[in-house]
């Protein structure tokens, strides 16, 4: 079962990674989501694959009986979930700015901040 | 009912039962009290005339916070508070060694130093954009990054930091901003995302995320966990975040954009982070892969050093140039944490303490040289001596720190890298050193003979001396005249990064401070 999850993870890193080197910020943004993914079910997955066997401990008992699936897997995912999520919504406005007051979202033609030529330092006085 | 036939449990197997000592709350209290002053900020929203008054009392009380807390770990060693009484590793840690509570002091020193300047430098516009809560909310990450001691909570405190600072950044929205913007924010972005990675992975091969306990299981898993591969994973997220050699392209392009003082605030402290959690992750965590892959680090250390300096060389626009000056000096770190040892790892953290006062004050220079010539570049910038001679004092004295001249903070450490380089027979690492100390000489000198000693209004320009007001002198003038009191008496300060150094190359007060009587 991991091993066809592992990849699963495999692939969306591929498309992640394909998609995070286009000059086009769109593409660049749909990288980083489906990244975001992949690293979720990457740690779903490295928590181990349990079926059936939920960590709930039986009416009249201290602790669990047995081996049982791995919760914690779920809270940080959970965690990275919110967090990807509101960097997503940030960076998507971010680049519709960057759309509308640069007119571009190809990365190559963004050099308002680092101008293409910029003069060089004086030699002298 | 079940609950009246099970035998009551025995919560000390779980639970920490003990009250917590009252000095210990410490641990925690810098970031609830940054959150605290954010909240308090965001709830203030309409009188906005109040805000910088706020923020400067709350970061002078971090300082003062810090400064217990160090004064605490000095007395009494690392210090674990766990939070809702849960026993570790299960509970979230909070650990604070020596470390951890020098890079916290440091970093609210520039915070405190940034709240002053901020008061010329953030008008209206940017109080109302929430310049100050957003100052707060960094603040509360950085200080959670440097404290916290379990590997997740790293990541949610980088993560706390990096969208406070996306807010920062975008202060103002002109055009530049929004273009550095957006390299900053996605960079930045696949890096945590690629420590996010690392952690998943260290979590599959560990099961546990508490640093001390981690720290104690490396050893039996040597054999047949990744940990090679985990290392060079951490090694690319945090180079990237902390703007090492071949991932470095996104300071450059943003760290001149925003005003003044966020960018001195970010040259302080955003890459120190990145360093910060690199020493620990390497060093104290994993030692033995960071010895085997000390050369990796070493060549990427020499590399980050001499690019950034060649890149400052290369530059005519002050901020800029102070962008590839901070890449030079992550690359000193990284040698120091190459080399290892007390004697490297004393050395990074020593430059990398001096690196945020001094970056930070360099910054607030530029400033300054920009209100006084109406320019960043250096074709246009003249006659800074005579309009301020004391200002430009100030500026040489900082030329030289980040130089690594004596008597400034910035040759002790650099004293330390190299001897340690040495020591272990890379004497190109310091030949690297030597040669990335003397060009940046030549690209500070340079700057400071064109915009402060040139005159090409002849003598009897528009303005002679100029006034520049006491809310800019005295934060840059205290950082100045801390790095110079570094220089001149630096024993304190090295005998305490010599045991925090120590501390972490032998975690064992660590880890019993985690884990109390279970010392191996």
């Amino acid at each position: 079962m991991e091993a066809w999850f592992a990849l699963l993870v495999g692939t969306f890193f591929t498309v992640a990674i394909y998609l995070l080197l286009s000059k086009f910020i769109i593409r660049v943004l749909l990288g980083v989501a489906i990244l975001g993914n992949g690293v979720n079910l990457l740690i779903f997955t490295g928590g181990r694959l349990t079926r059936g066997v939920p960590p709930v401990i039986e009416e009249g008992a201290d602790a669990l009986a047995g081996p049982a699936a791995n919760a914690l897997p779920q809270a940080l995912i959970l965690t990275a979930i919110v967090i990807s999520f509101s960097f997503f919504a940030f960076l998507l406005v971010l680049a519709w700015r960057a759309y509308e007051d640069l007119s571009t979202d190809n990365t190559d033609e963004m050099r308002v901040a680092e101008p293409e030529e910029e003069p060089a330092p004086p030699l002298g006085y | 009912m079940a609950v009246s036939t099970s035998p009551p449990a025995d919560l000390s197997a779980a639970l920490v039962l003990e009250p917590v000592a009252a000095a210990d709350w410490l641990v925690i209290l810098p970031v609830a009290w940054c959150l605290a002053i954010g909240a308090l900020l965001v709830m203030l929203r309409r009188p906005i005339g109040l805000h910088p008054f706020i923020a400067i009392a709350g970061l002078a009380g971090l300082v003062v916070i810090d400064a217990l807390l160090l004064h605490h770990v000095i007395v009494s060693g690392p210090v674990t508070m766990v939070m809702g009484r849960w026993l570790p590793p299960f509970g979230i840690a909070f650990t604070v060694d020596l470390t951890g509570a020098l890079f916290a002091l440091a970093a609210s020193v520039v915070a405190l130093a940034g709240g002053v300047y901020s008061l010329c430098d953030i008008n209206d516009s940017g109080r109302r954009y929430g310049f100050y809560p957003f100052l707060m909310l960094l603040m509360a990450g950085v200080s959670g990054a440097f404290l916290t001691g379990d590997i997740f909570n790293l990541y949610v405190w980088f993560e706390v930091l990096l969208i406070s600072s996306f807010g920062l950044i975008v202060l103002g929205s002109e055009r530049e901003q929004i273009d550095g913007a957006v390299k900053y924010g996605f960079l930045n972005l696949v890096a945590t995302t690629l420590f996010l990675v690392a952690t998943g992975y260290l979590y599959a091969s560990f099961g546990t995320l508490n640093m001390a306990d981690i720290a104690r299981k490396a050893e039996g898993l040597r054999g047949t966990a990744p940990l090679m591969t985990l290392t060079a994973l951490f090694l690319l997220a945090f180079g990237m975040k902390a703007a090492a050699f071949p991932v470095n392209f996104w300071l450059p392009a943003s760290y001149h954009t925003p005003r003044v003082v966020v960018s001195a605030l970010f040259a302080g402290l955003l890459t120190k982070v990145g360093i910060y959690a690199l020493i620990r992750v390497t060093v104290m965590l994993l030692p033995m892969e960071r010895e085997e892959l000390s050369f990796v680090i070493a060549v990427v250390g020499a590399l980050t050093m001499l690019v950034g300096v060649f890149g400052a060389l290369a530059q005519s626009d002050f901020r800029r140039m102070l962008g590839y000056l901070v890449i030079s000096g992550i690359g000193s770190i990284l040698a120091g944490i190459a080399v290892g040892g007390p004697g490297g790892i004393g050395g990074a953290i020593f430059y990398a303490l001096h690196s945020m006062l001094v970056m930070t004050a360099l910054y607030f220079a530029s400033g300054v040289a920009a209100k006084l010539g109406g320019s960043f570049s250096l074709s246009s910038l003249s006659g800074l001596y005579r309009r301020h001679a004391g200002f430009a004092a100030i500026s040489l004295m900082l030329a030289f720190a980040v130089s690594g001249l004596p008597p400034f903070s910035g040759f002790w450490p650099k004293v330390m890298l190299v001897k340690a380089a040495l020591d272990i027979g890379a004497w190109w690492l310091a030949a690297a050193l030597l040669v990335t100390g003397f060009l940046t000489t030549i690209a500070t000198g340079r700057f400071f003979l064109l915009a402060y000693w040139r005159d090409t209004a002849g003598g009897q320009g528009a303005a002679d001396e100029a006034q520049i007001p006491v809310a800019i002198l005295l934060p840059l003038g205290v950082l100045t005249l801390l790095t110079l009191a570094i220089g001149l008496y630096p024993e304190p300060l090295l005998a305490t990064i010599q045991s925090a150094a120590a501390g972490l190359s032998e975690p064992s007060s660590y880890l019993n401070s985690v884990f109390p009587g279970a010392a191996r």
